[in-house]
């Protein structure tokens, strides 16, 4: 039960744990930047903080989650995954045909795109995507929310 | 609230009673932001809820890219990161305040 002098600590951790692990990774990564960035260095750094951003949120989260593990997954083996994605295209339009209209009102399309949206959604089955989605989307907010927070701070 | 079990006549698509799927589309619908602000008694149809779903879930991909974008400019400029036991302190009081609901 939550008290007066009680406060939520299981979420808040999660989101100190991404806030530092971030900062950490934002501090390192100032320390080695080039004088005068290329194009190519700048690219670099956003994607770097892009992909750190979401990868740390899925580290901070305790594990048992399918998206944080398909996250961390991807992340880990980007060019494993990039050949795996190549190869599959070719196979998901078939796979999409072949599993017919469901029954349910809910439209097959929209939780296709669903799938493709949550980390991992693609072999899950309807109920636990609902699950994974609820809870990926509360991180997506709580990782926008602070990275929202450092720039703000940055910024004045 | 009726729960009809329907049987499952594809391998490897597991039909659930509707009260399961109700409930987790009332789950999604809590955190939408759009959806939440809406009065409680209108209903809000599953397809209505994922669609809504989706689209916010590619907004919030859109502004982490923008964050990211605007904070590798952002650390060009500065140098040195002495405020950082600042900046948790201060990330950390705003995050407990906003989560917190007596």
């Amino acid at each position: 039960m939550n008290t007066h002098n009680q406060l939520p600590s299981s979420h808040s951790s999660v989101e100190s744990r991404f806030a530092s692990g971030f900062l950490k990774a934002l501090k390192k990564m100032n320390k080695n930047r080039p004088s005068s960035p290329s194009i190519r260095d700048t690219y670099r750094r956003y994607n770097f903080i892009r992909v750190s951003a979401y990868g740390l949120m899925a580290s901070a989260v305790r594990p048992g989650r399918a998206w944080s593990h398909a996250t961390l997954w991807k992340i880990r083996n980007r060019t494993f995954h990039r050949a795996l994605m190549k190869r599959s295209r070719t196979h998901s339009l078939t796979r999409r045909v072949a599993r017919g209209n469901p029954r349910n009102e809910l439209g097959c399309e929209q939780v296709n795109d669903l799938r493709k949206l949550v980390p991992g959604g693609e072999e899950m089955k309807f109920c636990r995507l609902l699950n994974e989605t609820a809870h990926y989307m509360k991180c997506l907010q709580a990782q926008v929310q602070i990275m929202r927070n450092i720039v703000d701070h940055y910024s004045t | 609230m009726s729960s009809r079990r329907s049987q499952s006549t594809q391998p490897g698509v597991s039909r659930i009673s509707d009260e399961q799927i109700a409930d987790l589309v009332s789950k999604l619908q809590q955190l939408i932001p759009e959806i939440r602000t809406r009065r409680r008694s209108d209903k809000v149809s599953a397809s209505k809820v994922l669609q809504e779903t989706c689209n916010y879930i590619r907004s919030l991909h859109r502004e982490v890219d923008d964050l990211s974008d605007r904070l590798s400019a952002l650390l060009e400029s500065t140098d040195g990161d002495s405020a950082q036991a600042a900046i948790i302190r201060s990330l950390l009081i705003k995050l407990v305040w906003s989560n917190w609901s007596p």
